[in-house]
């Protein structure tokens, strides 16, 4: 075997060429797979130039920020949507403000403490709660808050409902980062005769705080895109309210929703304008909120070991 | 054990508790909700097309949104499949490692746009954009069921067809963020030895990273189906609602899903009686899409080990 290899030197390449045929598959499965990825950022860029083009006309009035639609008519050019601003923005808080302890919680606990059945439930289930459609999350609090309670429709059974879907966001988040918080701090604490909560609170919170709170923005802007429980738990006002417990409260999807159904939308109509108009302040707020939650999450990362 | 570690301890492991309980909650309170309402229903819930909630006289069952449901998820996930398959390929395979990050954060972008907006830009801008094509569809292939005219939609815009493809650009993301997460654990050896056997770049896709990462696509895919199935805004602005038709199996008829029934019909849940109805519309949803998340996370979880 060996002899004749070194009598006869390669006169052929010591590789065969690639055949066409199997050339030709690689050359078009590459083509395919470069075309996929151009098919989906064809319906982005078409889908933020839409809300771009058709909103950039009203958002530069001065007012279009400082005034509600309560003093125009339905068909009138003129207001603003800080009453759909405020809403969004205080139940998106109001949301946070439940959301964040008990996520935060959940992942402590599974990371810190979770072990066995319990805890692979509790990862199972955060999972499958990521899945619920907002309108069931809507139909929920619907039945639980006022058909149950007996309580009115307002914005807090929104935020309510945006609990539930931002609970496993924030699970996942803050999880993923509290576990790349290395055990040598945990273990030098503990050295030190430090109790488990206490390095907890002091040493694997601090040192994850920027990346969760980088989850947590993200998870807000979520939430605060959602239209559904806005339609199910709440009625819309053209003015402002402050009071997120009780009356008719505004968000910018529940704005749009209800300027497409009670006026005729169509290219220049003023439910046109205020309808893609409210669509880019929302984008805008979605944007910033996730820029500031990149900029968190980078600026002080914990350190992969 | 310290007291500040037990009450900690505990107080993680029952917001653990707390979500895992939720699935049941939302369960059993909508549950309750609805049998008055399904008590009072005279004709059979699950196999009925009616959808008729007046308070005296209570016909409804879940069919006819069920299979509108269905249908246009399942249309939405046979586009968006090879799609998000090419793209997870393309980031994992071929997409230069300083441009993958960049390009899958581009992908995500689409998740982050509010569903409202997807919706409006599918009844304003997409739908208009895509009717000649639907139209010549129909005048070529309507010979075959899945094309022919349907029963709602002279212009053809608040379709099946129209809402499938604004669907598959939403599910998108989550497939292709999922495939690609697991296309990227594919084991180097693998991959090194294909390449030292000579084959081509689309010959090691096809024989090292597609088997492996076969299950968690499809896994992912399903995950796509699930969001999809509860998608609520979006398609009640673009399907066009068929008032007391039979469902058809034609792509080009109108319409209304589980969700979309709900959002579109809001203003119904003031009513007990007839909230009942929906919440019963709800809980079906709810069901339907806890089997396929379970289903879907099942697979996914089996993977990870």
């Amino acid at each position: 075997m060996s002899t004749t290899l070194e009598k006869t030197p390669a006169t052929t390449p010591a590789f065969q060429q690639v055949s066409l045929a199997r050339k030709a598959k690689n050359g078009f499965a590459t083509a395919l797979i470069w075309l996929s990825f151009l098919i989906a950022v064809v319906p982005l860029v078409w889908l933020l130039a839409t809300v771009v083009i058709n909103g950039v006309k009203r958002i530069p009035y001065s007012n279009w920020w400082t005034e509600d639609f309560g003093s125009v008519l339905s068909d009138e050019v003129g207001g603003g949507v800080a009453h759909a601003v405020i809403g969004s923005v205080l139940q998106g808080l109001v949301c946070a403000i439940i959301a964040v302890p008990i996520g935060m919680l959940v992942a402590i606990y599974l990371v810190e403490y979770g072990r066995g059945k319990l805890a692979k439930i509790t990862t199972f289930m955060v999972d499958i709660l990521s899945g619920v459609p907002s309108i069931v999350a809507a139909l929920f609090i619907y039945a639980l808050w006022i058909t149950t309670f007996g309580l009115p429709r307002s914005g807090f059974a929104v935020s309510l409902a945006l609990v539930l879907l931002m609970i496993p966001v924030v699970v996942r988040s803050s999880e993923e980062m509290l576990r790349i918080v290395p055990d040598d701090l945990r273990e030098a604490s503990y050295a030190l005769g430090v109790p488990k909560w206490k390095t907890i609170m002091k040493i694997v919170l601090p040192t994850a705080l920027s990346g969760i709170i980088g989850g947590i923005m993200m998870a807000l802007a979520r939430v605060m895109g959602e239209t559904a429980p806005l339609l199910v738990l709440v009625g819309y006002s053209a003015y402002v309210n402050w009071d997120i417990f009780g009356g008719e409260q505004a968000a910018l999807p529940l704005l749009m929703n209800n300027e497409r159904v009670s006026n005729p939308f169509d290219e220049g109509t003023v439910a046109f304008d205020r309808i893609w108009g409210a669509a880019l302040t929302l984008v805008l707020i979605i944007a910033i909120v996730n820029l500031l939650a990149m900029l968190f999450a980078r600026l002080v990362a914990p350190k992969k070991k | 054990m310290r007291p500040g570690d037990r009450i900690f301890q505990i107080l993680t492991t029952g917001a653990g508790v707390f979500v895992v309980s939720l699935i049941g909650l939302i369960g059993l309170f909508l549950l309750v909700q609805a049998i008055p309402a399904l008590q009072a229903d005279n004709v059979n819930f699950l196999t009925s097309q009616v959808w008729q909630t007046t308070p005296d006289d209570m016909r409804f069952g879940i069919m006819g949104l069920l299979l509108v449901t269905v249908y246009s998820s399942l249309l939405a996930l046979i586009i968006a499949m090879p799609i998000s398959l090419g793209i997870a390929l393309f980031l994992t395979q071929y997409a230069p490692k300083r441009l993958a990050r960049p390009f899958a954060y581009v992908i995500d972008l689409l998740a982050a746009v509010p569903s409202i907006i997807y919706g409006l830009w599918g009844l304003m801008v997409f739908a208009p954009a895509i009717e000649p094509f639907s139209q010549w569809v129909n005048d070529t292939f309507s010979w075959i069921p899945l094309f022919a005219a349907g029963n709602v939609s002279p212009d053809l815009r608040g379709t099946i067809f129209t809402a499938g493809i604004v669907l598959a650009v939403m599910i998108l993301p989550i497939i292709t963020s999922l495939s690609r997460e697991i296309f990227e654990r594919t084991p180097t050896p693998h991959i090194e030895g294909a390449l030292a056997l000579g084959a081509t770049r689309w010959e090691v896709i096809r024989t090292t990273v597609l088997p492996f990462g076969k299950a968690g696509y499809i896994g992912a895919s399903m995950l796509g189906l699930g969001r999809a199935l509860g998608e609520t805004i979006a398609l009640a602005i673009i399907l066009t609602g068929a008032v007391g038709r039979e469902f058809t199996w034609s792509l080009f008829d109108g319409g209304a899903t589980f969700a979309s029934k709900i959002a579109a019909d809001y203003a119904e849940l003031n009513n007990e009686i007839s909230a009942g109805a929906y919440i019963a519309a709800g809980l079906v949803l709810f069901l339907l899409t806890l089997v396929v998340n379970f289903i879907a996370r099942s697979v996914i979880a089996k993977k990870g080990d």
